[in-house]
């Protein structure tokens, strides 16, 4: 790439804050055009260089980042408006001034990194895992018809992202709604051979503080879904399994956990 | 209300929003439907109702207890939402959005409305075509009414849907879409009933 050659900016604005008390201020940004870039290496861009573009030296701006693949879905922000991976958000395909934001449902640590637990603590409360631990071996578990299979997969690409948190607008300072995702995976828990031996529990847990119920329908979260996942369909299935679990619970049922 | 039961109470929102909530708000509209037949018709079909045998237990038990529930609860579902309608303008996000504003304007309405009517009968005023008559003599007031009507049929209608969704009846995104075109065909036609209604008693 020689000198000579017009150098493109971008501009960049980004919302940042120092700490998670602190008032988030806005700070503008040009930064040189390559071919192929994507937010992050904006980000990146900005770390070495962090000038902001009235030529005021400031802080390097701090994000969080790791597969770089749309799969660990650590680096989601607001951009543009939108929840989304940074990694995967292409500079060609993004109007300008490219807007970016932290997804301030969540804590904000500083800048555009966020404060995730909450949904590892959902995770937790719902019991997102196969229970198989015992002290004798309790060989092959039932198997799982390959068309159950097939759909239980779409549901396991859930990374966590935080993006239908965000999405969501029953997710709130003013509601403890755990959010879409971690609901997405006590359907796909349930749905599990072994898994469905704990259904009743994980189904108890969705129907306790800040569950199920607080689902108020806007639909957002499917459409904000990077990872496609049809987690509206998980509700409803789960408020049909809810409803069935209502049932059994108060007027008794032998069939609990199969 | 202790929010471990919110599953319960919310469940208990969804279904006395249809029974006897929605149900009652049908049957009103179309008894109110009569005026378009004249004063006669109508003063007859309210004089059946206010004669009903225990009319003051069925007022309380399909009336007011499901609907003060219903009215009360879901404000406080109403303020616990932050629409982000700007961020995702969707149908759905929308309709969400409307849920909740028509719910909180049917609280005033509704208010305002039993203040007009029920109460004013508690206080010696006789209910009929004429006084109906005489509140929509006011063009405020036709204007108020349309706008509770229409309100109540889309939050009635758009409930059904949201019923049939809570109660884990429509699963699939297909299912979905078709009780979307039947509950817009309910909201549509309960409108055209309610609306009518009230400009019966203006001309």
């Amino acid at each position: 790439m020689g000198q000579a050659v017009e150098t493109k900016y971008i501009d960049v604005e980004i919302e940042r804050q120092n700490s998670t008390d602190s008032q988030p201020y806005w700070e503008k940004f040009q930064v040189p055009y390559r071919h192929g870039m994507n937010v992050i290496s904006i980000l990146m861009e900005i770390q070495r260089n962090p000038v902001t573009v009235d030529g005021k030296e400031t802080s390097p701006v701090s994000w969080d980042m790791s597969c770089l693949e749309e799969v660990c879905g650590a680096c989601s922000m607001v951009i543009n408006g939108r929840p989304r991976q940074s990694c995967s958000a292409l500079v060609d395909q993004l109007t300008q001034p490219i807007k970016l934001q932290p997804m301030s449902t969540f804590p904000v640590v500083r800048d555009l990194q966020i404060d995730r637990s909450r949904m590892f603590d959902s995770l937790k409360k719902v019991k997102a895992w196969v229970p198989i631990d015992g002290s004798y071996d309790l060989g092959e578990g039932p198997r799982m018809p390959e068309r159950k299979r097939e759909w239980a997969y779409e549901l396991s690409k859930c990374m966590t992202c935080g993006v239908c948190l965000e999405a969501c607008p029953n997710v709130n300072t003013h509601s403890d709604f755990m959010g879409p995702a971690p609901l997405s995976q006590v359907r796909l828990f349930n749905a599990h051979p072994t898994g469905a031996m704990n259904k009743d529990e994980r189904l108890e847990a969705i129907m306790g503080e800040g569950g199920l119920a607080n689902c108020g329908n806007s639909q957002n979260c499917v459409v904000a879904c990077p990872k496609g996942i049809p987690l509206t369909t998980s509700i409803a299935s789960l408020n049909r399994a809810t409803t069935v679990q209502m049932f059994k619970k108060f007027f008794g049922s032998d069939r609990m956990v199969d | 209300m202790s929010k471990d039961q919110e599953f319960y109470w919310r469940r208990l929102h969804s279904l006395l929003g249809i029974i006897p909530v929605g149900l009652f708000l049908t049957q009103h509209l179309f008894i109110n439907f009569t005026a378009t037949n004249g004063a006669e018709s109508f003063n007859s079909v309210s004089e059946f109702m206010g004669n009903l045998p225990f009319l003051w237990a069925l007022e309380w038990i399909i009336i007011y207890i499901p609907l003060m529930f219903h009215a009360f609860y879901g404000v406080y579902i109403a303020f616990t939402a932050q629409p982000n309608t700007k961020r995702f303008s969707t149908f759905r996000n929308w309709l969400f959005v409307l849920q909740r504003f028509t719910g909180v304007f049917l609280v005033v309405f509704i208010a305002w409305h039993i203040f007009q009517t029920r109460i004013q009968k508690a206080l010696g005023t006789e209910v009929d075509y004429n006084m109906m008559a005489e509140v929509l003599s006011n063009p405020w007031m036709v204007a108020f009414y349309i706008a509770g009507v229409i309100s109540a049929t889309f939050h009635l209608a758009n409930g059904v849907w949201a019923f049939l969704v809570s109660w884990g009846i429509t699963q699939s995104p297909k299912s979905q879409k078709i009780a979307t075109y039947i509950t817009v065909l309910i909201f549509l036609v309960l409108s055209v009933v309610g609306v009518s209604a009230i400009l019966a008693f203006v001309v």
